[in-house]
């Protein structure tokens, strides 16, 4: 066997190793949660109560789906505005200046901190505002979770759709202007029409990052393990729940968080095969 | 549609423009809010913990919950530091990047030079499935893979396995986008002279795309070292030094979530989050260095 053939089987077999590790972490996932989804069945999903107290043990993941789910799509109903005025900022108002390149880095920088600091700065600073506004209970819940997680994905949403705004063609913008069209009108009739693909895969993919957050959400939701009644109220969510309880865990109740990690997994996974779907699809 | 309401209304009336303006100021306003955060927690850190940044904070291990109250009793400086955090985060992350970095240059290279591959495409496709995957997820996996059944309790390398994990699809995809770039004559140069491919890969597509490949390399770093989720499931965390890699061990992001925890040792959050950051942001800021050298 020559020394080419040998190189493309190294090649070869360390690239196989990722699929081995996905399908290994499929299956360790679901190993683990079968003592959990044997016990409960699909109530498993649909049972909003989580009682660990031994003798009358019951694991519902509703609570934690619902309150994954609402402090997500709060996070990206806030970040919204915010992200899409700055991708209008760096691809379109201030594009290629000195400003633009101090502000993107300072984006990126944004994605840079880790959770557990933004998790600090959300308890010391913005958990004081909340209870000054009187929203949450002590400043816990939903709502200021949220927030610290909009901080989070802006840098995730607003890079893939400056990159795609500043990618529109310019002989399209021109044929606008040269109709009479103002700025703010090429850019709600051209700019965005065409970057519209682009912008809703980068909202897709940060909505994907904010449902597996953890340590900061954990640190401001309230850790109650009830489905939250209102934005204001306290919750938890799944990533929260696993990183809250699974020092004390083993038997039924590990079997069961690890059925909330695998639907987290399944989540995380559909979630970003949509936005890496419908990028593929645009390039 | 709409493109004929320009044209219908194309009568330079003062509305316009005054839309025009506003909408540009709102861009500007909101764009300020979103950068205000960073500026604002980087100063909280400084302001915080700047004081207490000393050789002593750098050089003594965490002191045990006894110490920290009768030193907040006694309404002294709390004693210790994070030395065992600084260890542990630098034989963790640096064994994970020692299983990452090769695993995920070759996968990379794999993915490069199979283009339009059945293989190569669903390997790709799962790195990207991977690299979205919650790090707690790979904290649990981790925990279910080294920590029950490779070193059969907590340990660093159980920490190092879920943050390599994490850290693999990133080199992975890095490496392949890196290596497109370069000019396809420089290798086909190199495979007409009759040089051998692993040559081919060591000699020639690495070294030309040395810039690109080490930036993916620290941004992957700089991502995994202030984790904290995975780490809880695995290294669990310990108050001495602990070099053995089948040992519980302590990590700065875990002492910065056990100072939170500890109302005694609160003082000790900003100072070991200040010094996080600092390493976390020079990691960021020296691959985005490299990143525009090269442009």
């Amino acid at each position: 066997m020559n020394s080419d053939k040998i190189t493309r089987i190294v090649l070869l077999l360390v690239s196989v190793l990722i699929l081995v590790i996905a399908a290994g972490m499929v299956f360790s996932l679901v190993d683990g949660a079968i003592p959990a989804f044997q016990k409960f069945g699909l109530k498993f999903i649909f049972s909003n109560n989580w009682d660990p107290t031994q003798g009358r043990e019951n694991y519902g993941a509703l609570p934690f789906i619902a309150g994954t789910l609402i402090t997500s799509v709060l996070a990206l109903l806030i970040a919204f505005p915010l992200s899409f005025s700055t991708s209008l900022f760096l691809g379109e108002y201030f594009k290629k200046t000195r400003i633009a390149k101090v502000v993107s880095t300072m984006v990126d920088l944004l994605a840079g901190i880790p959770s557990i600091v933004y998790g600090l700065w959300g308890f010391y600073t913005l958990r004081p505002i909340m209870i000054k506004f009187g929203i949450g209970d002590q400043g816990f819940g939903i709502f200021t979770a949220s927030l610290i997680l909009a901080i989070m994905i802006i840098p995730y949403a607003t890079s893939l759709s400056n990159e795609i705004i500043s990618m529109v063609p310019a002989d399209l913008k021109e044929a606008a202007y040269s109709l009479g069209a103002t700025r703010l009108e090429v850019i709600a009739t051209v700019t965005v029409p065409a970057a519209r693909s682009g912008i809703v895969a980068g909202y897709i993919l940060a909505f994907g990052r904010a449902i597996g957050e953890t340590m900061a959400v954990t640190m401001l939701i309230g850790n109650s393990n009830v489905i939250p009644k209102s934005i204001f109220d306290t919750g938890n969510s799944m990533a929260s729940l696993i990183a809250n309880q699974f020092g004390e865990a083993d038997g039924l109740k590990l079997s069961a968080l690890i059925a909330i990690g695998l639907i987290l997994f399944i989540l995380t996974g559909i979630i970003n095969s949509i936005g890496k779907f419908i990028i593929k699809k645009m390039s | 549609m709409e493109n004929k309401n320009i044209l219908m209304q194309a009568d330079h009336s003062r509305s316009r423009l005054m839309k025009e303006k506003a909408f540009l100021w709102i861009v500007v306003f909101f764009s300020v809010i979103t950068i205000s955060p960073i500026i604002l927690i980087i100063w909280r850190l400084i302001q915080k913990g700047i004081h207490q940044l000393s050789f002593s904070f750098l050089s003594k291990t965490t002191p045990d919950a006894f110490e920290a109250m009768t030193a907040v009793a006694a309404g002294e400086r709390i004693p210790g530091g994070i030395v065992n955090g600084i260890t542990g985060t630098l034989l963790m992350v640096a064994l994970a990047a020692i299983i990452a970095i090769p695993t995920g240059l070759i996968s990379g290279i794999y993915l490069y030079e199979n283009p339009g591959k059945r293989l190569a495409n669903l390997i790709r496709n799962v790195a990207d499935i991977l690299q979205g995957v919650p790090s707690i997820v790979l904290g649990l996996i981790s925990y279910l893979w080294v920590v029950r059944y490779v070193t059969q309790g907590f340990s660093a390398l159980a920490g190092s396995v879920a943050l390599s994990i994490m850290m693999l699809p990133m080199i992975v995809r890095s490496t392949e986008e890196t290596l497109k770039m370069i000019p396809i004559t420089i290798k086909e140069a190199a495979l007409a002279l009759g040089v051998p491919y692993h040559k081919v890969i060591l000699r020639v597509l690495i070294p030309t795309s040395f810039s690109g490949l080490s930036t993916g390399i620290l941004l992957g770093i700089s991502r995994i070292i202030g984790e904290t989720a995975p780490l809880m499931l695995t290294a669990l965390g310990s108050t001495a030094i602990n070099w053995d890699i089948t040992k519980p061990t302590s990590a700065i992001p875990l002492l910065v979530w056990e100072f939170y925890n500890n109302p005694y040792m609160v003082d000790m959050i900003w100072t070991s989050s200040l010094l996080l950051m600092i390493i976390v942001l020079s990691f960021n800021l020296m691959s985005k260095q490299i990143g525009t050298k090269r442009k």
